[in-house]
């Protein structure tokens, strides 16, 4: 075509006009930490599975989970999921269900008999782990990833810890429990059960260990003094939950009272409708908001016909009548004794006021210190004796399995360093991903999915599991549902609001880069961006 | 094929033998039969493949030959008048967009105050618009410029208007020799254009241009048109060799060959000074006269040469620049490099008036003699506006002059303007 | 594992720009990194402008329509001085700028060109912004409805001209603040009016298509125009892009505030087939009209005193009646 003089152009020619120049702010991407990930003890990356999930891709997401946690379908069940407590959505709808598309992954991985492998070659290196709780198996399985022989000793007669004889088998069943522990030993760590540890010194040299991983837990009840006119009446709540463990039919009468307030408590009670009481009475001395236990736990006690006596204490037994005495918060919540009884009849109590950790071993152990019935452990899970590392309830922290997990994770790590000789560095931790930083616009309503719960009447009755978990339908639905708070998921928001088309399209999985030749910095991408992964930061000009 | 018809019809005959594909027409006085035949042509389907489109108002008339133009199409539309003015914008962008856009202007007056008749205001108006503007002598004139103009504009990628006087030539029923399909097809190619709005070649058309380019494309404009100066003779030839007769062409001389008296004149009014000329001539007057047939691009030189020998030049002119004169004349003098020629510039036929022989001869008479005004206005009703003139010396608010003129001159055009008294407009001025 | 169940939009819905879980020939077109970008980078826009964007929104979605078989006719204004001084053009389609007032007419003659041709598959499109459409181009416009030329008219609405300066157009909307209806005075900012609603205008004609839609809701933009491809005759589709330049806005919320617009019910979402209202997109979070208003400076004077607290309640209610006539919130939702 003959063009005309300068009235007529070729077409897109405005590309050699470099608006960049304009900026005075450029937009950055950015990852921020979600605040899931943050809360979660176990230190999972949980956006990053649920982005797998949401494709389908549940392997991908399954393996993601196993990258920092060993147990996803046990975890799945009884996690108290932190991460759920500071989702972000729960200020939209409600919370992203995560503890429910874990469990479907897990379950899923355990009926489709997915495996790891460890990746690292042996290192030669041999590690003793006591103690098979949750946060023994998962040092263990990490340290057989990174390459070591690890041998763990349990005291008991089968692995799990606390997730065996603590938990009862309506929250998690043992198969459950069974398959991921066999997936770790399948690692080839080696399992000795009924190895109760009593000179670790001797043990490490005879065994030549390079390092060792104490993982005992606390399985020693507390106990309160209450004179009692008949001794088997009470009993504590660990001995009760074993003895169900092990298939044994504790008489406990027709009306439990169940001492103290934490999801022990719960199980317990939850434990004793199933063994036949017609009653389960919770005693605890302050109120049911001052409680311990988490809410579900005491929402789904409560819906199983589990009654509760707030503001009590239980002060003696006689004849089969307990003497409680009745309390009041005083302005700091503390309960106060009243000087006001009562009498409540009942065939036997629980004691359910928490657990302490058996330190006979421990005492030999050189440069290890106790404070406060816990073993002292610095940031890299290390006791004050070389080589010597400790997690789990035995250390000072939350008792809870996830913990525990995350401990036997950290632990391992630092392991892996002190028997490389190089010190493990924790990667730096991101900016958390504030609710502030998102633009909600963007996301649709959706309620949570609600797990299906078996009939409450019906499930006192036995101990089968009572919170069904998801199918692929609403697993799908429920993994949808996260934010993906500070991480770029691949919206397209950016690379289509942007007036300049200064945002250049790297493909599924490679997100996206800026082009500053023209980006005029208007900052819509950054307005626009639905998680908050794009910062506005200043031109140097 | 030799017929009597109405210059309007064999216009639209011409229009439509140049096969248009898109018609654009709104009606306005004297235009509007032409654009009237075309849409019996087109419905009754003698004229196909055409989009005949009846826009809202003569801006929209230009627009979409425009559009219909850049994109490719053969665009036809005519307008006049305030028609032309109201186009006024778009004719100027047609032409800065280079679209071969054919336009007949049935030439009228401008009002206030409002007057249908023939002059070449309007025209003069769109006279810097960088269109062609071709004026017809006749009716057959009319019908072979048109035919000429497609050509002329597709050649150089340049709208063409073809003036054509109103009511004299558009319904003057006259003998005219309409040719046929196959002549014209001979003579007009399709129409290929020089850039087009097309998918298959996009380019961006109509940028906005600076400073640092905008005198250029100015130029280029002028030198296209200088470029016309060559190709319109070359056509008028090639016309009359496939049509056998003279038409168009930059400048028509009449008995000039050793006048010493040149009149000049766009459009009909040639054929009533060529009589002038003849009856002069017999009386033994050196006295020739030349038709400009061309008025943009301005034929200086063609119209030099006409004018070389001759000692005085008059200029007939249907369009008044108000405050100075004449518009052709003062273009004229262009072509008087260095010559002491003396040119009258007449003011002639505005609003319609009738041009006669009579004052025509007396009006080139009197420039032999030596007696005529360097500008004058012929006919015109000098006690009337001397009347008005004292009015409006003697009170501001004297009331709206045409009013007033047409009271002073009374129940007959014409009549003694000393006979009429003050109507109570012009007196409650006092 | 694939998963057997249709893909639902828990997580973005169909709201962000693209959503990777959605089969690709059903996403946007702006997702697709090989969209025809028919306003390229280095155009001249300002900082967030979203006229900008809605003509690459707009268009983009028209190539694609019409598989790149398209002619445009643009009118002047911001959109065509950003985007064409010589030497260089952002266009990446077959384009044309003719005059300020005639978009719509060039538009009719280069359809009638195309049909005269044969080349029945090239399809029009004429676009300005808002006083090329609302004012000075309204007249061609009207006639081109009203003979239902084969053009689709897009109007680029942001309220003012803007190329100019700002200065008030009827499209403005009552109480803004502009160069030519300035914040002084007893009645300060612009008439206390409803505006020309040529949207409306457009359904008199009885035209076969006539649509809203807005820079903060692409899906249904693309709709629109899709659909707008689909139809013959004479189609209107008026398009909401913020300015932030003449509004006074921050550069980054020029959607924001769209959204905020349509929101607020002050710029309803609608589409009308042959004079009928057929469709409308319904307002997912109701706000109140100050929210928009307050993030826009030429609104500011009105938050100053009683007597602008008074005329932010008569824009309330023109928002309020623009919601009960075109049925924005669902029957016995919460006004």
């Amino acid at each position: 075509m003959n063009k005309p003089f300068a009235i007529t152009l070729d077409i897109g020619t405005s590309l050699v006009n470099k608006t960049g120049t304009w900026r005075t702010e450029r937009p950055v991407y950015v990852d921020r930490l979600p605040p899931c990930n943050n809360a979660c003890p176990a230190g999972e990356n949980i956006q990053q599975w649920l982005f797998h999930a949401e494709e389908g891709n549940y392997e991908a997401a399954w393996r993601e989970i196993m990258k920092n946690n060993p147990l996803p379908a046990v975890m799945g069940r009884v996690c108290y999921h932190p991460c759920e407590d500071c989702c972000n959505r729960a200020k939209l709808d409600s919370a992203v269900g995560i503890h429910a598309v874990e469990r479907f992954l897990g379950d899923l991985a355990i009926a489709q008999g997915w495996n790891v492998k460890a990746e690292k070659p042996s290192t030669g290196k041999r590690v003793l782990v006591v103690g098979a709780g949750p946060s023994g198996l998962a040092c263990a399985y990490h340290l057989a990833l990174l390459g070591h022989s690890v041998t763990v000793h349990e005291a008991g007669p089968a692995p799990g810890g606390m997730m065996r004889f603590g938990i009862p088998k309506y929250r998690l069943p043992r198969e459950v429990l069974d398959a991921e522990v066999k997936r770790i030993a399948d690692l080839g760590v080696t399992f000795c059960y009924n190895r109760k540890v009593e000179d670790l010194d001797a043990l490490m040299k005879a065994e030549r260990y390079d390092a060792v991983f104490l993982a005992v837990g606390a399985h020693l009840a507390k106990r309160a003094y209450i004179p009692a006119g008949d001794a088997s009446k009470i009993m504590d709540a660990l001995q009760l939950l074993r003895g169900v463990e092990a298939g044994e039919q504790p008489m406990l009468g027709r009306r439990v009272l169940v001492y103290g307030g934490g999801n022990t408590a719960m199980d317990v009670a939850r434990s004793a409708k199933r063994l036949g009481a017609a009653e389960a009475i919770v005693v605890y001395r302050r109120t049911r908001e001052k409680m311990p236990a988490h809410d579900f736990e005491v929402q789904e006690a409560m819906d199983e016909g589990v009654m509760f006596k707030w503001l009590t204490t239980i002060t003696a037994e006689k004849d089969g009548e307990f003497t409680v005495e009745k309390m009041r918060l005083d302005e700091k919540g503390k309960p106060q004794p009243t000087g006001e009884f009562e009498t409540m009849k009942a065939d036997s109590c629980v004691l359910a006021l928490g657990q302490d950790v058996d330190m006979s071993f421990l005492k030999q152990v050189k440069g290890l210190t106790v404070t406060d019935g816990v073993v002292e452990v610095g940031p890299d899970m290390m006791t004050g004796c070389k080589g010597v590392f400790a997690g789990g309830d035995m250390v000072p922290a939350e008792r809870t399995v996830t913990v525990a997990v995350g401990h036997g994770k950290k632990a391992a790590r630092y392991i892996d360093g002190y028997l490389r000789g190089a010190t493990y560095q924790a990667p730096p931790k991101h900016e958390v991903a504030s609710f502030d930083l998102l633009n909600t616009w963007y996301y649709s309503d959706a309620p949570a999915t609600v797990q299906p719960a078996l009939d409450a009447a019906r499930r006192t009755e036995s101990f089968d599991e009572v919170v069904g978990g998801l199918d692929q339908s609403n697993a799908l639905f429920e993994a949808r549902r996260c934010l993906s708070c500070g991480n770029c998921f691949e919206c397209d928001n950016c690379f289509g609001v942007c007036p300049d088309n200064a945002v250049i399209k790297l493909g599924p999985g490679k997100r996206f880069k800026f082009n500053y030749d023209y980006c005029k910095g208007c900052g819509m991408c950054s307005t626009e961006c639905p998680c908050g992964a794009i910062r506005m930061e200043p031109e140097n000009i | 094929m030799l017929k009597q018809c109405e210059g309007s019809q064999a216009v639209a005959e011409a229009v439509a033998l140049c096969r248009p594909e898109v018609i654009c027409a709104y009606p306005i006085t004297p235009q509007t039969h032409i654009v009237e035949g075309l849409a019996s042509l087109v419905k009754s389907g003698a004229l196909s493949p055409c989009e005949y489109i009846n826009v809202e108002s003569e801006f929209a008339a230009m627009s979409v030959a425009i559009g219909a133009s850049a994109a490719g199409a053969r665009a036809y539309t005519a307008t006049a008048s305030q028609g032309i003015l109201y186009m006024a914008e778009a004719v100027y962008n047609a032409s800065g967009l280079g679209l071969p856009i054919v336009m007949t202007v049935g030439n009228r007056s401008i009002g206030a105050p409002i007057n249908i008749w023939n002059d070449h205001t309007d025209s003069m108006a769109l006279r810097d618009a960088g269109w062609i503007q071709l004026f017809a002598e006749s009716n057959q004139e009319a019908v072979d410029l048109h035919i000429q103009a497609f050509k002329l504009a597709e050649e150089l990628s340049m709208p063409v208007m073809v003036c054509m006087d109103g009511f004299i030539l558009t319904h003057a029923y006259e003998r005219v020799d309409v040719p046929t399909q196959e002549q014209v097809d001979a003579f007009l190619p399709r129409y290929v254009p020089r850039q087009s709005v097309d998918p298959d070649d996009p380019v961006t058309i109509g940028a906005m241009v600076g400073p640092e380019a905008f005198m250029e494309v100015r130029y280029l404009a002028h030198a296209k048109q200088m470029e016309a100066l060559e190709l319109i003779p070359q056509m008028a030839e090639e016309f009359r060799r496939v049509f056998g007769r003279s038409s168009g062409g930059l400048v028509r001389p009449y008995r000039c060959e050793d006048a010493e008296t040149i009149v000049c004149a766009l459009g009909s009014v040639n054929g009533t000074i060529q009589d002038v000329v003849d009856e002069m001539r017999e009386a033994g007057v050196k006295i020739g006269s030349v038709s400009l047939c061309s008025f943009r691009p301005f034929p200086s030189a063609a119209l030099g040469k006409v004018l070389g020998h001759a000692s005085r030049v008059i200029t007939i002119e249907k369009s008044l620049s108000v405050g100075i004169g004449g518009n052709v004349s003062h273009n004229l003098r262009m072509s008087l490099p260095g010559r002491d020629t003396k040119v009258y510039t007449v003011i002639a036929g505005l609003g319609g008036r009738a041009v006669t022989k009579a004052s025509l001869r007396r009006t080139f008479e009197a420039a032999i003699r030596g007696t005529l005004d360097p500008l004058s206005f012929m006919d015109l009703n000098v006690k009337a506006v001397e009347r008005q003139l004292e009015r409006e010396k003697a009170a501001r608010r004297t009331g709206p002059a045409a009013e007033a003129i047409l009271r002073d001159l009374g129940p007959t055009v014409g009549a003694s303007a000393s006979t009429t008294t003050h109507g109570p407009a012009a007196g409650a001025a006092h | 594992m694939t998963s057997p169940l249709p893909i639902k939009f828990y997580q973005t819905g169909t709201f962000t720009v693209g959503n990777r879980l959605l089969d690709v020939s059903v996403r946007s077109v702006q997702s697709d990194s090989q969209r025809n970008n028919s306003l390229n980078s280095g155009h001249r826009a300002c900082q967030g402008c979203g006229e900008a964007l809605g003509a690459r929104y707009a268009l983009d979605a028209a190539m694609r329509a019409v598989n790149g078989r398209l002619v445009v006719a643009n009118a002047t204004g911001c959109l065509e001085v950003f985007s064409t001084p010589y030497p260089e053009s952002s266009w990446r389609v077959a384009w044309l700028h003719s005059l300020f007032a005639n978009a719509a007419a060039v538009g009719t003659g280069m359809a009638a060109a195309m049909k005269v041709k044969g080349r029945t598959d090239v399809r029009v499109i004429a676009q300005g912004g808002d006083g090329g459409t609302v004012d000075i181009g309204f007249a061609c416009l009207s006639g081109m409805f009203e003979r239902n030329d084969d053009v689709l008219y897009i109007c680029y609405d942001n309220e003012a001209y803007m190329n100019t300066g700002v200065q008030r157009s009827s499209a403005t909307p009552a109480g803004a603040r502009t160069a030519t209806t300035p914040a002084v005075g007893e009645a300060p900012g612009n008439v206390m009016n409803q505006g020309k609603n040529v949207p409306l205008i457009a359904m008199a004609h009885f035209i076969p298509y006539v649509a809203t839609a807005s820079v903060a809701d692409l899906r249904d933009l693309e709709t629109k125009v899709d659909k707008a491809m689909r139809v013959h005759g004479a189609r209107y589709l008026h398009v909401h892009v913020p300015c932030p330049l003449g509004w006074g806005c921050d550069t980054g919320d020029t959607i924001k505030v769209a959204r905020l617009a349509a929101e607020s019910g002050l710029y309803p979402i609608f589409e009308a087939e042959y004079g009928e209202i057929t469709g409308r997109r319904m307002i997912r979070k109701r706000v109140p009209v100050d929210e928009y208003l307050k993030l826009q400076s030429r609104f500011s004077h009105l938050f100053k005193t009683t007597e602008g607290r008074a005329r932010v309640a008569q824009i309330q209610a023109i928002a309020d009646r623009n919601i009960a006539r075109f049925g924005l919130v669902p029957e016995g939702a919460p006004a």
